[in-house]
């Protein structure tokens, strides 16, 4: 693990069912990550993630990079652009990227990027990981 | 209606104690497709040094909302939750929650400004045990959307 070291990219795939479960496990009912009548009437393009599910699938990145489902000692996005989910089967995608910043013996820093449609959907995303047990 | 500028610096009192079950993480990881066994096999938590399945990184944000509820009830801040946004998100980690915890949040206001027409307010979760052995701190940032 070194300073500029590129992580494997993760493409995680999203559609409005996911939405919909995602509200009922979080407990986040806002209508606007699941009724195309609300979210265009307060002038989104239409229904859009929630602004944490798009952070869980970061955490699953984060989880994948450190190789531990414990390994994240911090994190932290900015939700910079909403990410509209089409009413069809293949929904959109998106993207998790990282580089890895300063390293430590205990952990290292990672730089994220979040992508949906080639655009950045988080911003001042970092992280710090765990070094992988043994 | 601006935001009560007093409450900077200011912590509510504790809320009550949010019960963390074991089919509620299951529940959260599968939403997230996070598949890890230590998510929902309690053997594969305890070979990693856990008493049960242990929670994705995001969980806490289930905890940290409910606790929320009282800043958007709190007739003196002044917050209009249909104009809310939410802006940013961090969360720092003693450990991860574990089904079975008693998990109790102390929401601290640390910082409210103004920029464009919007207000931005940032609030401070420290989620503990009822004991006070701290798990994680969530901060949250929320633009509350001005008029017009």
């Amino acid at each position: 693990m070194e300073a500029g070291q590129q992580l494997p990219t993760q493409t995680y795939r999203v559609t409005r069912a996911d939405l919909v479960r995602y509200a009922g496990a979080s407990g986040d009912f806002n209508p606007i990550h699941w009724s195309e009548r609300f979210a265009t009437k307060v002038g989104l393009p239409g229904v859009i993630a929630h602004g944490m599910f798009t952070m869980a699938l970061a955490g699953r990145a984060l989880t994948t990079w450190a190789g531990a489902p414990d390994g994240v000692v911090n994190v932290e996005v900015r939700f910079t652009r909403p990410v509209p989910v089409p009413d069809d089967d293949t929904g959109t995608e998106i993207e998790v990227s990282g580089v890895v910043e300063q390293v430590t013996d205990e952990s290292f820093g990672v730089s994220i990027t979040a992508t949906c449609d080639g655009q950045k959907v988080l911003g001042r995303a970092h992280a710090i990981l765990r070094h992988r047990r043994g | 209606m601006p935001l009560d500028r007093s409450y900077v610096g200011r912590s509510l009192p504790p809320t009550a104690p949010y019960q963390v079950g074991r089919e509620k993480i299951r529940e959260f990881a599968t939403a997230i497709g996070a598949d890890d066994p230590a998510y929902h096999d309690p053997a594969a938590a305890a070979a990693l040094g856990y008493r049960d399945v242990i929670a994705p990184p995001t969980f806490p944000i289930v905890v940290t909302t409910a606790a929320s509820q009282q800043l958007i009830d709190d007739p003196g801040l002044g917050m209009d939750y249909s104009r809310v946004v939410h802006g940013d998100q961090r969360f720092a980690y003693t450990r991860p929650v574990v089904a079975g915890d008693e998990l109790v949040c102390v929401n601290t206001v640390e910082e409210i400004t103004e920029r464009g027409g919007h207000e931005f307010i940032t609030t401070r979760t420290d989620v503990t045990t009822p004991a006070g052995e701290p798990v994680v701190t969530a901060w949250s940032k929320l633009v509350v959307r001005g008029e017009g």
